[in-house]
C-alpha cells in the first residue's frame, strides 16, 4: 500500500509536508512503517480541494486533508480498510461521496499526457520514473532509430510548441539538425512568466525526468551533446528536484558519455533566470543565458542557425518536451489521433479566477471552453454569472459567452482575437471590469518591457496612461479611438513577441466589451462596479437610522446629518474610500 | 546608483572574490555570480557591483545594466520579514489589489520599500503557482492563502 501526498506548490502552501510527516509518524507508531510507504508526489491538479492525499492501490482520493487527519486515515483506512467518508470529495450536484478521482467531474474529461506522471510517482526517485516506462523512449531512439527517424516521428505527430506561438516542434528540430556545427545546444525554456500559469513548474516538480529524457532525445535527433535548462530562480523546489534528477540520471548512465553503450553523449546543466517576462522569447532567453540583459534581437538569424554562443540551438518549453517521450513509445499515430486537425495532442491549462474548481487540467485540443469551465471547472464561484475568460496571459485576450462553444486549439483562439499562450485560463464574473483587466495586463507589460524598442517601451506606457485616465472617469470617446490606433501601431512595429502581442488584452476587451468602455467615458460609470473613482456612494433615507457610525468613520467629514435623523454624503468631498459602506450596519449606504 | 553608501569590509571583498573565482571569473556567468552574491548579502548595493565588475573585468555599467534589468535582483535591503503579495492574474481577480492596499496603509510604505525599523519590506510578485489559494501573500517562507483585507492586521501581528 502507498499513501501519495501532493507535494505541489499549492498543497505545500497548505502544509502538505506536515501531513506527510504525520502519516509517517502514525504508521511508525502502529508498526507499519516498513509496509506502507508515504510518498510526496508532484501536483495532482485539483488545487481547489488541496491538500490531496491518495491511497493506492485502491485509488481513494482524499481532499482538503489536515495534518490532524493522519491518525484517522491510518487507523480507519490503512488498518481497517474503511475509507474515511468525511474526507472524500462530495459531488456538488448529486451530493454523493466519490472516492475514485476518475468519476469526478474535474477529472472525467481529462487526458493526461504531459502530466502523465504528476501525482503518481515520487519525483525524487528515478526508479519510479523508469517503472512507468521512463527512459524507454531514449533507449528506443538510440538503439533502433536514426536521428532522421526521430525527427520524422516528431513531424508526423503534429506536436506544436506549447510555449505560446505553437511552432511545429518536429520542423524546429529538423532545421537545427541540418545546420552543421562542432557544437549544438538543446535548451529547455522553463522561464514560465505568464502570471497565472504554473504548468511548467508542476511538470518540473512532479516529473523532472520526462524533461531530461526528452532533451536527450532532442540532442540525439539534432546532433547536440549539451543541454541547458533555463529556469526561474523563483522556483526553488523545481530547481532542487531537477538537480536531484540530473544527478540520478548521470549515476544511471542515462546522461553523460556513451549513453546505453552507444557513441551518443549528452549532458544537462541548469541556468537561472532572474525574473524577466521577456526572457520567454527565445533570443532574449539566449542572451540572458550568456550573462547579459535579456533583450531580444531580430530574427533571422533564428537560434537554430545561431543561438547560444553563436551555435545552432533548439529551444522548446517544458510542456513540449514532457510530451516527447510518450510520442516515441506510443507512436505518432496515437498522438496525432488526439486533438483537432491542426493542433494535435493535449494542452495543459491553469484554470483559475472566479471558478469553483481551480487547478491544473490537461484536455485534448478541441475541447470547448464550456466543457472546461462548466464541467471540469464546476462553474462560476458563488453562483455568479460568467462574464469572460482570459487566455494567453498578457499576450492573449478575453473571450465571452459567444465563444464558449469554440473548440480550443492554436488557430481557433487566434481567430477569435486571443491566443493559446502558455495556457493560463482566468475566469471572470460579472463583478470584473474589463477596462480594469486590460489596465492590469498593461501594467504588467509596462513593467516587463525590456525597453529596447520604442513602440513597446513608450507605446505600452501611453496605453496604460490612457486606460488609467478612463478608469478614473476622465476619458472621452476620442480617447477610445486613440487607444485603438495606438494598439495597432504597437502590434505592427514592435521588435519581438512581447510588444507585438501586448495590445491584445486591450483590443479584445474593446471588441467584446465595447459598451463597457463607452459607459466609462460617456456616463462616467463602471458597469461592473469595480472602478473606485467612478463609484458614487449615497445613503438611502428610509434605511438610515441616524446612528452616526458612517459620519464618524468618514476620513474627510463628507457626511452630515443629525443624530437619529437621516444622513447625507457630500459628493464634492467624498473620496470614495468606502469606509461608510463598511461601517453601516443597516445596509443604508448604496454604491452605484 | 543607490543613495546608500556602504563601505565594504575586507571579508566582504574576499567573499565576492571567492564567488567570482568559483565561476572562473567568467563574464558569461554574471547572472549566477549575482544570484550567489545576493544570497550572501541580501541585496546588491552599488559598491558590491563595482567589486564584481572589477573582478570579472567588465564595466560596472554592464553589471548595473543586468542588476536593474531583472526583477529578482534588488539594490535595497529587504526587511527582516519580507512581505510579497501575489499579483498574478488569478490573485488579482480575487482581490489581491485591495490586500496590497491594506498592507501599504498598515505599514505606511510603498511597494519596493522597507519600513524605517527594517522589520518589513513590501513587494509584489507574479504568480507563486498556488492559484487555488488566491489571493496569496508570502511573509518570508510562509504562505497565507485566501487573504482578505481584514486579515492583514492579524498577519502583521504574528511578527511583532
Amino acid at each position: 500500500m502507498h499513501l501519495l501526498v501532493c507535494g505541489g506548490t499549492g498543497c505545500r502552501a497548505s502544509e502538505s509536508s506536515l501531513i506527510g510527516e504525520s502519516l509517517k509518524r502514525e504508521l511508525e507508531e502502529k508498526g507499519l512503517g516498513n509496509e506502507v510507504q508515504v510518498i510526496m508526489t508532484g501536483c495532482f491538479g485539483f488545487c481547489e480541494k488541496g491538500p490531496v492525499v491518495k491511497v493506492m492501490p485502491d485509488n481513494t482520493f482524499y481532499v482538503q486533508v489536515k495534518p490532524e487527519d493522519a491518525a484517522v486515515i491510518v487507523a480507519e483506512h490503512v488498518i481497517k480498510g474503511r475509507p474515511v467518508q468525511r474526507l472524500l470529495y462530495v459531488d456538488p450536484k448529486t451530493k454523493e461521496h466519490i472516492s475514485d478521482s476518475k468519476h469526478m467531474g474535474f477529472y472525467r474529461k481529462q487526458i493526461r499526457i504531459a502530466l502523465r506522471n504528476c501525482g503518481f510517482i515520487n519525483p525524487e526517485n528515478i526508479d519510479e520514473y523508469i517503472a512507468r516506462d521512463g527512459y524507454a523512449a531514449l533507449g528506443k531512439c538510440i538503439s533502433e532509430l536514426t536521428s532522421a527517424d526521430v525527427i520524422d516521428i516528431m513531424k508526423r505527430s503534429g506536436l506544436r510548441g506549447r510555449g505560446g506561438a505553437g511552432f511545429p516542434a518536429g520542423l524546429k528540430w529538423e532545421i537545427a539538425s541540418k545546420n552543421k556545427a562542432d557544437q549544438k545546444y538543446v535548451v529547455c525554456n522553463a522561464d514560465e512568466g505568464d502570471p497565472g500559469a504554473f504548468m511548467d513548474r508542476s511538470v518540473l516538480e512532479g516529473d523532472p525526468h520526462s524533461v531530461l529524457e526528452a532533451m536527450a532525445i532532442c540532442g540525439y535527433a539534432i546532433g547536440a551533446s549539451k543541454g541547458l535548462i533555463y529556469i526561474r530562480a523563483e522556483y526553488p523546489l523545481a530547481i532542487q528536484r531537477l538537480k536531484i534528477a540530473i544527478g540520478q540520471a548521470r549515476e544511471y548512465g542515462l546522461l553523460g558519455n556513451n549513453i546505453f553503450g552507444s557513441d551518443f553523449s549528452f549532458d544537462i546543466d541548469l541556468r537561472y533566470g532572474a525574473g524577466a517576462f521577456v526572457c520567454g522569447e527565445e533570443t532574449a532567453l539566449i542572451h540572458s543565458m550568456e550573462g547579459m540583459r535579456g533583450e531580444p534581437t531580430n530574427k533571422p538569424p533564428f537560434p537554430a542557425e545561431s543561438g547560444f554562443l553563436g551555435k545552432p540551438t533548439n529551444v522548446n518549453n517544458v510542456e513540449t518536451f514532457a510530451s516527447v517521450p510518450v510520442i516515441i513509445t506510443k507512436g505518432w499515430e496515437w498522438f496525432s489521433s488526439i486533438g483537432t486537425e491542426k493542433s494535435k495532442g493535449t494542452k495543459v491549462f491553469a484554470l483559475a479566477g472566479k471558478i469553483n474548481n481551480v487547478g491544473l487540467i490537461e484536455v485534448p485540443m478541441g475541447t470547448t471552453l464550456r466543457e472546461i469551465i462548466f464541467e471540469i471547472g464546476g462553474g462560476i464561484k458563488n453562483g455568479k454569472k460568467f462574464k469572460a475568460v482570459q487566455t494567453g496571459g498578457p499576450s492573449g485576450g478575453c473571450l465571452t459567452e459567444e465563444h464558449l462553444d469554440t473548440p480550443i486549439d492554436f488557430d481557433n483562439l487566434v481567430a477569435v482575437g486571443s491566443m493559446m499562450g502558455s495556457g493560463g485560463m482566468i475566469v471572470m464574473d460579472e463583478d470584473d471590469c474589463m477596462v480594469s483587466i486590460a489596465k492590469f495586463f498593461l501594467e504588467f507589460t509596462v513593467e516587463e518591457s525590456c525597453g529596447k524598442c520604442a513602440p513597446c517601451r513608450i507605446g505600452n506606457k501611453r496605453l496604460h496612461e490612457l486606460l488609467t485616465h478612463i478608469t478614473k472617469g476622465n476619458g472621452t470617446l476620442a480617447d477610445l479611438d486613440r487607444l485603438k490606433n495606438m494598439c495597432n501601431v504597437i502590434k505592427d512595429t514592435s521588435l519581438c513577441g512581447l510588444g507585438q502581442t501586448s495590445p491584445n488584452p486591450v483590443l479584445s476587451t474593446m471588441n467584446n466589451f465595447w459598451d463597457e468602455y463607452v459607459s466609462h467615458v460617456t456616463d462616467k460609470r463602471c458597469p461592473a462596479g469595480s472602478c473606485r473613482d467612478l463609484m458614487r456612494y449615497t445613503i438611502e433615507v428610509d434605511k438610515c437610522v441616524g446612528c452616526t457610525a458612517c459620519a464618524r468613520g468618514c476620513p474627510v467629514n463628507a457626511i452630515t446629518g443629525e443624530r437619529k435623523g437621516p444622513h447625507f454624503i457630500d459628493q464634492e468631498k467624498c473620496i470614495k474610500c468606502g469606509a461608510c459602506f463598511e461601517k453601516c450596519k443597516f445596509g443604508a449606504v448604496l454604491i452605484n | 546608483m543607490s543613495s546608500i553608501k556602504i563601505e565594504l569590509r575586507q571579508e566582504d571583498l574576499d567573499k565576492i572574490h571567492e564567488i567570482c573565482d568559483s565561476f572562473d571569473n567568467e563574464p558569461l556567468e554574471l547572472i549566477n555570480v549575482l544570484h550567489r552574491t545576493q544570497e550572501h548579502f541580501g541585496y546588491l548595493p552599488a559598491e558590491v557591483q563595482e567589486a564584481i565588475a572589477a573582478k570579472l573585468n567588465i564595466s560596472t555599467a554592464q553589471v548595473y545594466g543586468v542588476v536593474t534589468f531583472y526583477s529578482f535582483f534588488t539594490m535595497t535591503p529587504k526587511g527582516k520579514h519580507p512581505i510579497s503579495i501575489c499579483m498574478g492574474t488569478a490573485c488579482y481577480v480575487r482581490g489581491a489589489e485591495k490586500v496590497l492596499d491594506e498592507f501599504k496603509k498598515e505599514l505606511a510604505i510603498q511597494v519596493g520599500q522597507t519600513t524605517a525599523d527594517g522589520k518589513f519590506s513590501l513587494s509584489s510578485l507574479r504568480c507563486v503557482g498556488a492559484c487555488g489559494l488566491a489571493p496569496v501573500v508570502l511573509v518570508g517562507e510562509k504562505t497565507y492563502g485566501r487573504v482578505a483585507p481584514d486579515d492583514v492586521k492579524a498577519i502583521l501581528k504574528e511578527y511583532e
